[in-house]
Order: C-alpha cells, then structure tokens, then sequence
C-alpha cells in the first residue's frame, strides 16, 4: 500500500508532528503558560529555582521545567492497596493516546504542488504536478468526525482513572469529568454543523482552502466571518473538554484535591498532565483551522501576495509561501493557546450545577437556533 | 486508502508511545511503600469504607440525553455536508428533524431532566 518513500515520509511527519511539536513544544509552552504566565497574571514570581551549573541565570525558567520533568520520571509509583492494577496502569495511556492521534487530520500547510502554482479565483490551482500531503499525518475526507470520534474516546480516560483508583475524590472527580465532557460534546457537535453547511466539506484541508477567499475583495473569508456565534460556542465547548479553569471542577483543588488523577503519581500522572497540555494546544490547532483560516495568510496565495489589483503585488517563491503558511499556522495556534491561558487565570471557577446549566440550557439551544438559521441562510441564497 | 493506511501507524505509534511513556512510570523509581502510602487520601483520615459506591442517578440522566442528543447531531451531519443540493426538501425535512430535537429538549427540561442541585 505504501511505497517505502511514502512510508519514510509518513514516519516522519508522525515523528515531527508528535514528538517534534505537540509532545514537547507544546507541553513545554504549556507549562510554561501554566506556572510563569499564571503567576505574571497574579503579581507571583513563579518557579524561579533551577539553575544550569550553579549560573544565576532563569533561562525564562526552561531549566526548571526540565527538571521537573527529569523528577517526575524517577518518582515513585505510588497505587493505592485496593486499586484495580489493570485499569490503573491503562487509564493514564487511554488518557494520553486520543490527545497524540487527534493530531492526524489537522493539517500544518497546503498540499504540496511538485508542478506549478497557479492562482484562480482566490484559489491556488496546481498545474503538471501531483499534490503532495507533506504537511498533515492524514488527509482525511471525514476529518472533522474523526475529530468527534477521537475526542471522544478521552472520556474514557478520565472515567477510568477516576474509577481505577478506588478512591472516594477520585471518582468523584471522574463522574464529573465525564458528565461534563459528554455535555459539552453535544454543542461542539451542533455548533459545527453549521460551518459544516458553510464549507459543504468534512475535510480540514478543504477547509483551510475555501478560507482563502476574499469577500468583497478584500475580508479574508475565515470562518469566524460566517459564523462568529458558532466559534464562541466551539470556543467554549472545546474549553470545557480541556477539563482546565473555569470549568475545572473536576479537578478542583480546593474541592476534591485533584481530582480523577488524585492517586496518580511518577510518569503516570505525568501522562495525564502531558494529555490536557497537548489537549489545550490542539483546542488552538483546530480552532484556527476552522475559524480562522488555518495555514492561510491573508492575502498570501501561491505565487505571491496579491492586494485585489487583479495580479500579484509582491512575488514570493513558493517554498517562501509554503515556509510563511506554517509559520502563520503555528502563529495562530499558539495565540489561541494564549487566549485559553488568560481565559484560565482571570475567570474564576464555576460551580458544578453552573456548569451544566451553561452546557444544557444555554449554549445547546443556541447551538440549535444557530444551526437553523445559518440553514436557512444558506439555502436562501 | 493511503490516508487511512497512515492513520492505522499513527495508531501504532500512540499506542507504543503512551504504552512505553505509562510502562516507564513503573520501571525507574524506587518502591518504598508503606501503610500510609498504600492507602488512598480522604483529607487525612482514616479512609471509610470502599469508593465502589451507589452513583447518584443524576449523572445516567446526563449519559441517556447525551446518547440522544449526539446521535441527532450525527444524523445530521451528512445532511449539513449535501445541505446546498438537497435544497428545500433537504431542509424541510432536516428541520422536522430538528424540530423533534426541540421538542425533545424541551420536555426533558420541563420534566426537570436537566436540573442540577
């Protein structure tokens, strides 16, 4: 099925895609976000200790986040007597695996065109070439549900470690994990049905493509132009699956100590940890993806960027444009991982029954109401 | 096919990845238990009893209008994506759909399925 190039390629991709980006800059800029941006948005100084060779110097305190890394590594495995051992060695890998094979179908740039890039209609046409998948693991038709598919499946980590553990806190902590995960599950679903309508396509490089458009020659056509009510639901559903403040009462410290992973410890709790980082950057991937244009660059197509003059304004070679949309893409990422992080630390948490109202009886019938007036839109025009 | 192919590696590869990364976890580190440890926290106290407790119904109530709700959803998935073809009838017919998805909504709500205290 794979020729052995194909098959290098692919491995690579699968390589840098997760153990090049989502695992370490992603965990490593999470954690950073977590304990220095947190404490810069709560007038704290935050980990400050480890030095590189005795050197006075905090090095933005990567040093200490390495560390503590190293440490969690050769932490005790500490279970509990009674706890299910099978479940409680699965639960954190269950945790961690949806979080590493969501990132298949999310794609870093365009096809690559081997031919010649030609611009049509806002659209980057590739002339006596084949296009090669070069910046995504998958290019799937059924992308988005597959999204759907996956996400779901995290449940089951949160369920299981909360039950595994025979811990009171703990299962506390993983039934509220799951009901709130499952609850949020359905406005995500329902708010993308519309941008489903918009884009006539499940697939998230079609997506990005159609996003290239310009509106009235010259509002770049992202999704949050089409559909701004479904990115706050999306937004804030994707936020209540990550499981992290304001909708963290499932592991709410002050409540239920830490929660479904309370009798978690070493590499295992690591795991989870790594999975929510990971999570919460790939809430970034996706929403940039679907509302705000994925790896396009306003203005920016094939051959150059072009102004609505009728021609190019200012030429770029296509390896610069390629080099430019995964930049851009990343960019878009990160900023949105950014928004999370000063969503997180400036609201305070919600109480559990706020919680479900918000998810039930506000954002799902505004989801519906959406829905049926962008099919109505659509089908009027 | 090829891209399918690619998702079942990506597969193999979380699986090996998050297998070796939990497995590890019990590799290094030194075991050094004792009664304290080997017993799950309860805020310092002597732990009561076992967690294998009675689940407050709440939560089978939250699980049965998620199966129903998202099953909608998926049902009308394939419809948003062919929504401009099927034009009017399309629509008709999807909002019957929807509008059963309402009424729906709307009696578990009344019927305080969806309360919370």
């Amino acid at each position: 099925m794979f020729s052995p190039i194909d098959f290098a390629i692919l491995l690579l991709k699968i390589g840098v895609i997760t153990l090049g980006f989502a695992l370490p800059i992603g965990g490593l800029l999470t954690l950073y976000g977590d304990r220095k941006l947190s404490a810069l948005i709560q007038n704290r100084v935050g980990p400050n200790r480890a030095k590189v060779f005795g050197i006075q110097s905090s090095l933005l305190s990567l040093p200490q986040f390495v560390a503590d890394g190293i440490k969690m590594l050769f932490k005790e495995d500490a279970m509990p007597d009674n706890a299910d051992r099978f479940w409680h060695f699965i639960a954190p890998a269950l945790a961690l695996l949806p979080a590493i094979t969501l990132w298949a179908v999310i794609p870093f740039g365009d096809l690559y065109c081997t031919g010649t890039v030609q611009v049509k209609d806002y659209m980057d046409v590739c002339v006596g070439g084949e296009q090669k998948n070069y910046f995504s693991i998958a290019n799937l038709d059924a992308g988005l549900l597959y999204v759907f598919a996956i996400s779901s499946i995290s449940v089951y980590g949160a369920a299981l470690a909360g039950w595994s553990t025979n811990s009171k806190f703990a299962l506390i902590g993983g039934l509220r994990s799951t009901a709130q995960m499952i609850s949020y599950e359905v406005t995500m679903g329902l708010s993308l049905a519309g941008t489903m309508l918009i884009y006539g396509t499940l697939n998230l490089n079609e997506m990005a493509q159609q996003q290239g458009a310009l509106l009235g020659g010259w509002l770049p056509a992202w999704g949050i132009v089409y559909q701004p009510v479904a990115f706050f639901l999306f937004f804030i559903a994707m936020m209540a699956e990550t499981k992290r403040a304001p909708f963290d009462v499932p592991e709410g410290e002050s409540e239920i100590v830490a929660g479904y992973f309370t009798e978690f410890s070493a590499l295992k709790f690591g795991a989870i940890q790594l999975s929510e980082y990971v999570g919460t950057i790939f809430v970034g991937a996706l929403v940039a993806t679907i509302f705000f244009g994925g790896w396009q660059v306003p203005f920016l197509y094939g051959d150059g960027f072009h102004f609505g003059s009728g021609g190019v304004d200012i030429a770029v070679p296509y390896e610069g444009v390629v080099a430019l949309r995964l930049v851009a893409f990343i960019a878009k990422t990160l900023f949105f991982v950014l928004l999370q992080f000063m969503l997180r630390w400036t609201l305070p948490r919600f109480r559990y029954d706020q919680i479900m109202n918000l998810g039930w009886k506000i954002l799902l019938p505004i989801s519906i109401a959406n829905l049926v007036i962008t099919a109505i839109i659509v089908l009027a025009f | 096919m090829v891209d399918y192919g690619a998702l079942f590696v990506l597969f193999l590869f979380g699986i090996a990845l998050a297998g070796t990364i939990v497995a590890m976890a019990t590799l290094f580190g030194k075991k050094l238990p004792n009664r304290y440890k080997k017993q799950v926290y309860e805020a310092g106290s002597e732990p009561l009893g076992d967690a294998r407790i009675r689940i407050n119904v709440k939560f089978y109530m939250v699980a049965i209008s998620f199966v129903m709700f998202d099953l909608e959803t998926v049902f009308l998935m394939p419809w948003a994506i062919v929504a401009k073809e099927f034009g009017g009838a399309g629509l008709a017919a999807a909002m019957f759909f929807v509008g059963v998805l309402v009424v729906g909504l709307i009696y578990e709500w009344r019927k305080g399925g969806l309360e919370w205290e």
